[in-house]
């Protein structure tokens, strides 16, 4: 119904900037007076007109009609039941006359929702009809409103820059709600988690094994269920096993990323630099899931091989594999940026340096490294926040043993794994078990925004120093 | 009264890519004194000083043909090596260009990388000196430690200028040094220039005519890649032979 009525509106706009367009030159060329902005401004003045009332309608509708219809059929529920009815019970029979009106239903047909069924059929609609109405009433009312305007010559050049900004707004608005919205829905099942587990239980314990902290009867719990709750949910080994494995892969990264960025923005010359950045830029490309198995299914393997063949125990899925793999994917993070922050030294400096009769090396070591490092240890921060964060790769090649050990060749697992783990498959959403990914999430979440801040604040810092 | 020639350049043309920017120059420079380079924007005067200490070759395009020779020796020559050559010529650019480092660093860069200095002492030695050659020593040694980016511009230039001695060149090129300052320190860097000659000889290259008439002994017209007229500066200010050099002296046009 609404796709209908949108593709309507985009024909009705289309034909109002048309219109508008040669409205105005209609009424301007008999010389009478002259137009105030360019013949288009005056298009977008009436199609913006046509358009944008109708669409609010169209957007009330969509947000209030539900809340509407719920609310009186539930009113009805009431009145018919005998007895009274909780908020879930409600919830449910509407939910079942919803899904009987549209055909849907396949439980026992009770005569209460049969006639729930007719009543919401009726209300919807009145309601879209009605919805109809002010449609078109909106259309015709606003275009003639616009009509008159432009025959009266207004300014609309001023009008349409002021819909664009009220439009850019908004859609900024509606960017940051939602990150609000994720933020506060992480906060909310943390407080609930954190309600049942001590946070220093959760932040300094040693030992996770969600599975132990399955409760009988949460309202009394044993002692023995009381402890293995208090020690199921020790973060620390996660924590310690994502920062190992970031380690690793920027023992990877920042060397080859670092010197491979260097050669691009020094040495390169532009047909080398020219074909070389998009080409490294490609490791960027690859989806993880892809670094993902190869990190399972050949890295792994491969040192287990190779440790069988020297005597020593590997387990195939080790904090190196993945951790190697995941420094071979963030390499273009590093060469990319670094490459760029390199670049941004004056050339002057390099001049000056030159000048002085010292060598290219030299020259970089002692003069560009320098001017560039603050941008490039801000590359490398972002470089780990990503790193830390990422998710495909640790899954299928770090393993899910929660141990806290610095073997690289052992299996460990990270804040990621873990949080895909607890929430694969069916769940109890208020077991604390779910809950703690939420936790996990909100940890790992404040930990990549604090790098991510302290990163952008290093770049611009150096960034305003040349600018 | 003319000193001996430091350097000599020969039919001297400068190509980038396809496009020639300098065409068969022939200029002499002679040693301790100050030869001035004027002339419009885009005349290759700035082309022909960057050829004298060979920094050219850090663009890939631009090639070099003809003859440079500094007391006798062919610059472009295989056998040179531009890290000496460059400790012998140093140079000075527009925009005052010091590292985002102390201005004791700024310094004892030149020195370090060429292994002059014997000890600290000597370091500290060579940056008084240098400093006290560019008149910046009073302002600035009680904050050596201090970024030399934090400067003001005519001192910024200074430092460049004692960072250039720091080495202890024969020559030094400046690229129109004073065009980012303002008088005072315009002033300033002039009559530092005029002392300097008694130790080096050196090449600038300057928009100012008044500048040219007030540093230097010779003085070359460039125009449109040419050197137009080269004599001493008394004569191309009184007394030039070509009329463009006239023209362009009394502002005809430029």
């Amino acid at each position: 119904m609404n796709s209908i009525l949108i593709l309507a509106l985009i024909l009705f706009g289309l034909t109002s900037f048309y219109f508008g367009k040669s409205r105005i030159k209609k009424v301007t060329t008999n010389g009478a007076f002259e137009p105030k902005a360019l013949p288009h401004f005056y298009g977008y003045y009436q199609a913006l007109w046509c358009a944008l009332p109708a669409l609010v309608i169209i957007s009330i509708w969509t947000v209030f009609e539900p809340l509407i219809l719920k609310n009186v059929i539930e009113n009805k529920i009431q009145i018919a039941s005998l007895n009274e009815l909780s908020k879930d019970e409600l919830n449910l029979i509407y939910s079942q006359i919803v899904s009987f009106a549209q055909g849907n239903f396949s439980g026992q047909i009770t005569k209460g929702i049969e006639s729930g069924a007719i009543t919401y059929k009726n209300l919807l609609s009145i309601s879209q009809g009605a919805k109809i109405i002010l449609f078109f009433c909106a259309i015709i009312a606003a275009s003639l409103f616009a009509y008159n305007q432009i025959n009266k010559n207004v300014h609309a050049r001023e009008g349409v820059e002021k819909a664009l900004t009220v439009i850019l707004f908004l859609s900024s608005v509606a960017a940051i709600l939602t990150t609000i919205g994720i933020i506060f829905s992480l906060l909310f099942e943390t407080i609930q988690f954190f309600s049942k587990i001590n946070p220093l239980d959760f932040f300094f314990g040693l030992g996770w094994s969600p599975q132990k902290a399955f409760i009988s009867d949460p309202t009394s719990l044993t002692p023995q269920e009381a402890k293995d709750l208090k020690e199921a949910f020790g973060a620390v080994p996660l924590f310690a096993g994502t920062a190992f494995i970031a380690f690793i892969a920027m023992c990877v990264a920042v060397p080859i990323g670092l010197y491979s960025g260097i050669y691009l923005a020094e040495y390169a010359t532009t047909k080398q630099r020219k074909w070389g950045k998009p080409i490294i830029e490609i490791l960027a490309g690859v989806p993880t899931v892809v670094y993902g198995f190869f990190a399972a299914l050949t890295v792994g393997p491969f040192f287990r091989v190779i440790g069988d063949s020297i005597g020593l125990e590997v387990s195939s899925e080790s904090a190196l594999a993945a951790g190697l793999v995941m420094g071979v994917m963030i390499i273009p993070f590093v060469s990319s940026l670094s490459d760029d922050v390199i670049n941004a030294v004056p050339q002057s400096l390099r001049e000056g340096s030159y000048a002085m009769g010292a060598t290219k090396s030299e020259t970089i070591k002692k003069v560009v490294f320098p001017a560039a490092l603050p941008g490039i240890v801000g590359s490398i921060l972002l470089a780990v926040s990503r790193a830390v964060g990422e998710t495909m790769i640790v899954v299928m090649a770090a393993g899910l043993a929660a141990n806290l050990t610095i073997n690289p060749l052992e299996a460990t697992t990270t804040i990621t794994t873990q949080i895909v783990m607890i929430l694969v498959g069916d769940q109890e959403f208020t077991s604390a078990k779910t809950q703690s990914a939420f936790a996990l999430g909100l940890t790992l979440f404040v930990l990549t925004l604090i790098l991510n801040f302290i990163a952008l604040r290093i770049v611009k810092k150096y960034r305003e120093k040349y600018d | 009264m003319s000193n001996k020639n430091k350097i000599t350049a020969k039919q001297v043309s400068v190509f980038y890519g396809s496009k020639q920017a300098l065409f068969d120059v022939d200029l002499n420079i002679a040693e301790k004194e100050v030869t001035a380079l004027i002339g419009p924007s885009g005349c290759g005067k700035s082309t022909f000083i960057r050829c004298l200490n060979r920094m050219n070759d850090v663009i890939d395009i631009c090639k070099v043909e003809g003859n440079i020779e500094i007391d006798g020796q062919d610059i472009y020559d295989n056998s040179v090596d531009v890290v000496q050559l460059r400790e012998k010529v140093g140079m000075v650019f527009q925009k005052p260009n010091p590292f985002p480092k102390s201005i004791y660093e700024n310094i004892s860069y030149g020195p370090n990388i060429h292994g002059i200095a014997k000890d600290k002492t000597h370091m500290d030695e060579i940056v008084e000196t240098s400093l006290k050659r560019a008149a910046l020593w009073d302002e600035v040694k009680d904050r050596l430690d201090q970024p030399g980016t934090g400067l003001s511009g005519g001192q910024q230039q200074r430092l460049c200028i004692a960072r250039a001695i720091s080495i202890n060149p024969e020559v030094i090129l400046m690229d129109e040094p004073c065009s980012a300052l303002d008088p005072i320190a315009t002033a300033k860097i002039e009559s530092l220039i005029d002392e300097l000659k008694s130790l080096y000889t050196i090449a600038i290259v300057t928009h100012s005519m008044a500048q040219a008439a007030r540093v230097s002994q010779h003085t070359g017209f460039f125009h449109l890649g040419k050197l137009i007229e080269f004599d001493s500066t008394e004569k191309i200010f009184k007394n030039p032979e070509d009329k463009m050099t006239q023209d362009y002296i009394t502002g005809r046009f430029g």
